[in-house]
């Protein structure tokens, strides 16, 4: 670009925005005159209609090209960190991007990453026809080809069930107690999940539709045969293990039976020893637990495990305590003298135990004070004017 | 009249190919240069000529008539319209008559008409043109799907979103091809309404063969076949029909090709 002497149109038009379309204007004085018409182009005609383009579209060759350089730097980031570039995964590639561009941002996605192309950028699907211009896929004309392609199938699969049910009803060999397809324990696919498996969006009323038709397929007696096909679109459900874990009963040296267990609530923490003589007697921090609970409350909480399950003068107690206030510091005993004694229960009792409550920790705790208010809840004083 | 109204329907697609080189949908070419007119040679040009210009010389190249015949429309029970009350007054040409109030349809005019609509599409399907069957009727839907599978064709039996045709490039991606024929194997929707695809392929410049029942409005399809689309026999001999004469036209250009010895890789738009 020759920036003669005198500052033209062009070349300054040149500097303020990307514009290439007049290289004429950048001449000298004269010509600038002579040739060329100066071009008063508005900034509202470059500017790119960004929402409309839609999401950013990345070309095979560049994803390809970057997967290359990713497989490259490894090596190199392998090298630098002195280990064997063959054996070098993505664990040790971000533990040495931690230690050599230690960043104290809080955001992980604001910290400097190395991961492979793949996980970086977004899954997009490839141009669908081909060079003649037929698309390949007989339902691509309907917009949402995978997810019209998956009903289409399962509908497919469920007319092929009824054709066998009519087979084997002609030959007379038709029973409603067929081997069924389990369900328990597994739950249908999510439609963010299954949009994540097209690789598609649908909507709401197109999840509720094929969530529709596999019911209507496994409503069918002999819907076993596709079994395979209708796993693939359930996922186990995490096994939530309802029942407490009870400890095993320990004996001491005397042979007295003995358990702990330890309880929080609030900010108050505690801890106690149930010991299976047939004293009764409860100490707290070194102390006797009237002199510790003066208020009654206090002592009700302490003592209403044991009076649920009527052993009231059979256990010895020690228990410590701290953090929070006094009732804190019950509720928090109460919990752990709960644990210490399943083991000494049966598993019905444990069960009732359950059910009135004693053995869930109280979620309770103290609620934020939010920025425009006094307190929690409590507004500043309302002035009318 | 079939062949005056086919050569009419095939003219401008003809023009089309010539110009282009590939069938190509002229307007929405949007890259051309993704759809590139290779350099043929001068006797390979001529090749591919005489191979798309022989069809058109004789009336029924493909031999359609002996596909189907006045007493199997019938069997199929294909003359049976709607209620007199749901005639629309644009299907009274077609119709024979009615009886008990139940508009008979004249099998004599839908032979006439399902000749030249079957010669159409074993022409487009010839020279290689994406054909779309179109029924949102949902007891015909499935047929219809893997009809257009059978064939090596597409389908679209499902809800018609509103820029399918009319907003093809931002809806699909630049360049896409749209079909070069629509076949409606039920003209209304789910609500006995007209389907939106007539009206958006007769905007877009795209023939359309379409089954038309004594409810339905004929004027925008192309090459309308009076006949009953109600009846699970009656579609299934459409279907038949379809895929025979999309079918046999296929075999018939590669047997073209072979015998003319060019290759159907490249030179010609996939069949």
């Amino acid at each position: 670009m020759a920036a003669s002497g005198g500052r033209t149109v062009g070349s300054f038009l040149w500097k303020c925005g990307n514009c290439c379309f007049n290289f004429n204007t950048v001449s000298s004085n004269l010509t600038c005159q002579v040739l060329s018409r100066q071009l008063c182009v508005s900034a509202v005609l470059h500017r790119k209609n960004l929402a409309a383009a839609g999401p950013e579209k990345f070309s095979e060759e560049f994803i390809k090209k970057q997967v290359e350089e990713f497989n490259i730097g490894k090596r190199h980031l392998a090298n630098m960190m002195g280990e064997d570039p063959e054996t070098f995964t993505q664990g040790d590639i971000d533990r040495s991007i931690a230690y050599l561009f230690p960043s104290g941002l809080f955001d992980k996605k604001a910290k400097p990453l190395m991961k492979h192309p793949d996980e970086v950028f977004p899954k997009q699907r490839a141009v669908q026809w081909g060079a003649d211009g037929r698309p390949f896929h007989f339902l691509f004309y309907t917009g949402k080809q995978s997810y019209y392609t998956l009903m289409h199938d399962t509908f497919t699969k469920a007319l092929a069930v009824e054709k066998h049910q009519d087979r084997l009803r002609g030959k007379g060999l038709f029973t409603q107690d067929t081997k069924q397809i389990s369900l328990v324990g597994s739950r249908w696919l999510l439609k963010e999940e299954l949009e994540e498996l097209l690789v598609e969006t649908i909507s709401e009323h197109d999840y509720a539709r094929f969530i529709q038709l596999m019911e209507r397929l496994l409503s069918l007696p002999y819907c076993s045969v596709e079994e395979d096909f209708v796993q693939r679109y359930r996922r186990q459900l995490e096994i939530q293990s309802s029942k407490q874990q009870v400890q095993p009963l320990q004996y001491d040296q005397h042979g007295v039976a003995y358990s702990t267990g330890d309880g929080r609530r609030k900010t108050a923490t505690g801890t106690v020893l149930l010991r299976d003589s047939s004293s009764g007697s409860i100490s707290i921090n070194g102390t006797n637990y009237v002199h510790y609970f003066p208020v009654l409350q206090d002592r009700e909480q302490l003592m209403f495990p044991l009076h649920f399950m009527g052993v009231l003068g059979r256990f010895d107690m020690q228990c410590s305590v701290s953090g929070g206030g006094h009732s804190s510091q019950a509720g928090a005993l109460r919990l752990a003298i709960s644990r210490a004694m399943l083991s000494f229960l049966s598993e019905g009792q444990v069960e009732t135990m359950r059910q009135a409550g004693l053995l869930t920790p109280d979620p309770r705790i103290k609620e934020r004070k939010k920025p425009g208010q006094e307190g929690a809840r409590r507004k500043f004083t309302w002035k009318k004017r | 009249m079939a062949p005056g109204v086919f050569t009419k329907g095939l003219c401008g697609l003809h023009h089309r190919l010539v110009a282009a080189g590939y069938s190509c949908s002229g307007p929405l070419c949007a890259s051309a240069a993704a759809v590139k007119t290779l350099p043929l040679q001068t006797d390979s040009t001529d090749v591919t000529d005489k191979i798309l210009n022989l069809p058109l010389e004789m009336p029924d190249f493909f031999r359609l008539s002996e596909l189907f015949s006045l007493k199997d429309l019938f069997d199929a029970r294909v003359h049976l319209g709607h209620k007199k009350g749901c005639r629309h007054r644009l299907m009274e040409p077609y119709l024979f008559g009615s009886r008990l109030d139940q508009d008979i349809i004249d099998l004599d005019q839908t032979v006439e008409h399902l000749q030249s609509a079957l010669n159409f599409t074993a022409h487009i399907a010839y020279r290689g043109g994406v054909i779309l069957f179109v029924s949102r009727r949902r007891q015909f839907g499935h047929l219809v799907e893997i009809t257009a599978q059978d064939c090596g064709e597409y389908a679209h039996t499902r809800y018609w979103q509103g820029g399918l045709l009319t907003n093809a490039p931002i809806q699909y991606g630049p360049g896409v091809r749209l079909p070069d024929l629509i076949v409606f194997l039920s003209t209304l929707n789910n609500v006995f309404q007209q389907h939106v695809g007539v009206r958006d392929a007769a905007k877009m410049n795209i023939p359309t063969v379409g089954l038309v029942d004594s409810n339905c409005n004929p004027s925008l399809v192309t090459y309308p076949v009076p006949g009953n689309d109600d009846t699970p026999a009656a579609m299934e001999l459409y279907c038949r029909l379809f895929k025979m004469t999309i079918n046999r036209a296929k075999d018939k250009r590669r047997q073209m090709e072979l015998l003319r010895g060019l290759s159907a890789v490249g030179l010609t738009p996939g069949s």
